[in-house]
């Protein structure tokens, strides 16, 4: 049986509302994935604790607060500490060209902009997920 | 030291990468974690498993939230399985039990998992089992596994459980209607969450005459307790007295003679549980092999064959 993608979807920080990260969600499960959705108002640790219990793939991130800078680079280091590294960090948000690169760079392996359509993210996902987990 | 020998000594350590990770093996059918499960066999059978089942809305990740709660408190290593239905037409499942237990989510003595029901044979999730394994051997004192009350396939997954918790609402008709096709049968407790709804004490009595109806007609072993899981373990949440009511199922239950008879009707539900998984596995593979069920079909789709001999011959090339 071939394995099963699994990803988690998640809203760190204060602000108020999920709409965003549950269309993603939702648009991940009807493209045949798991998607472990935790809610609003996760802190980093948070995430990479039940992104570790839930053995995913990867860590979907919808940030809109602007804290991208702090909250991208936070799960990162968190999964880190637990040893779960490898698990891949991407996410949505308005986010300064400036930023994108400097995100790339400390380990976010894919930014989408709110322009992305849901078929881009599962496109991504293919290309980049399914490999990994082939290979694995 | 072997890799598998590594994982065993690390799943016993309770680390939790190595668990969660065999959890993941294990769901994705992975050969090397059924070995890993088979190696760590003698190390589990020392966790309490409760099963918490009942409608979508009821409130059973919130009572499974506050049960953590209430065991955290007296020391003991909590571990959660939480199974959703994996949507037959796209494969895919959306799993959010976990987002009314996020306050443990830092809490090292508890370990959550989510898992989809992958349209096993039946329904149930195969993996249910398998992952209770892990968390047992992982250390794990209690374990609650959170279940979709609809049918058959939640009556299998209880088998796991040494108790089964059947969570209902007040004021819901129809409801009871559904709790009575099957699922009441299996409840080992009852609990009437939402309590704080109009309508609890009728729900109460409205149980109370369907276990008269029973076939075994015996309700003095099954408790209703009434419960109001938001409240976490506030005083009145009833959360203590459906602890209370759990440990008074275990002593009735699994103490003694009585233990013994249902340990081997546990030990032989999931064997044949296995069986039937197993078989299943060879009659998908032997399909495979002989170009899948569609072109076995066509000749009973034409009319060519009947269905019987054309099953009969899949099964003899297993
Ligand atoms: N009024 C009230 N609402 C509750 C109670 N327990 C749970 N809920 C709410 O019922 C909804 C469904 O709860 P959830 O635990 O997700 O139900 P599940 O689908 O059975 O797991 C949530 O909005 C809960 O906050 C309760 O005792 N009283
Ligand atoms: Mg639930």
């Amino acid at each position: 049986m071939s394995r099963k993608i699994r990803i988690l979807v998640a809203k760190p920080g204060l602000d108020g509302h999920d709409r965003g990260a549950k269309v993603v969600a939702r648009a991940l499960a009807d493209a045949g994935y798991e998607v472990v959705y935790t809610g609003l108002h996760q802190t980093p640790d948070m995430i990479a604790a039940a992104a570790l219990q839930e053995a995913v793939d990867a860590v979907g991130l919808s940030i809109m607060s602007g804290a991208h800078m702090t909250l991208f680079p936070a799960v990162i280091d968190a999964l880190r500490a637990r040893g779960a590294g490898d698990i891949c960090v991407f996410g949505g948000g308005i986010i300064p060209k400036d930023d994108l690169a400097k995100l790339h760079e400390l380990g976010v392996a894919k930014i989408f902009t709110p322009g992305a359509s849901t078929q881009e993210i599962v496109d991504w996902v293919e290309a980049v997920l399914r490999p990994r987990l082939d290979a694995a | 030291m072997s890799d598998l020998e590594g994982l065993v000594a690390a799943v016993r350590a309770g680390e939790q990468r190595a668990g969660a990770r065999l959890m993941r093996d294990l769901d994705d059918r992975q050969p090397r974690a059924l070995e890993a499960l088979r190696a760590l066999h003698p190390f589990t059978g020392r966790a309490y498993v409760t099963g918490v089942t009942g409608n979508p809305g009821a409130g059973k990740s919130t009572v499974v939230d506050a049960l953590i709660a209430h065991y955290r408190a007296t020391g003991a290593r909590v571990g959660v399985v939480c199974v959703d239905p994996t949507s037959p037409f796209t494969g895919g499942a959306i799993l959010g039990d976990r987002i009314r237990m996020q306050r443990h989510a830092l809490d090292p003595g508890v370990f959550i998992r989510s898992l989809a029901t992958r349209g096993h044979l039946g329904g149930l999730s195969r993996s249910t089992f398998d992952v209770v394994a892990v968390l047992d051997a992982m250390g794990y004192d209690r374990i609650l596994v959170e279940t979709v009350g609809v049918g058959q396939d939640e009556v299998e997954v209880m088998r796991s459980a040494h108790t089964t918790v059947v969570v209902t609402v007040p004021g819901l008709g129809d409801d009871i209607q559904a709790i009575k096709a099957g699922i009441l049968e299996i409840a080992d407790v009852l609990c009437v969450n939402k309590s704080d709804r109009e309508g609890a004490d009728r729900t109460v009595r409205d149980l109370l005459h369907m276990l008269d109806l029973r076939p075994d007609g015996d309700r003095k072993g099954v408790e209703i307790v009434n419960t109001v899981a938001t409240r976490g373990l506030a005083e009145g949440s009833g959360i203590a007295e459906l602890a209370a009511a759990i440990e008074r199922h275990r002593a009735l239950a699994w103490d003694g003679e009585p233990g013994k008879a249902r340990a081997l009707k546990r030990a032989a539900a999931q064997v044949a549980e296995l069986v039937r998984a197993l078989l299943a596995d060879r009659a998908a593979a032997a399909l495979a092999a002989g170009g899948g069920l569609e072109a076995a079909a066509l000749a009973v789709a034409e009319r060519r064959q009947d269905p019987y001999t054309t099953a009969q011959a899949i099964v003899d090339a297993m």
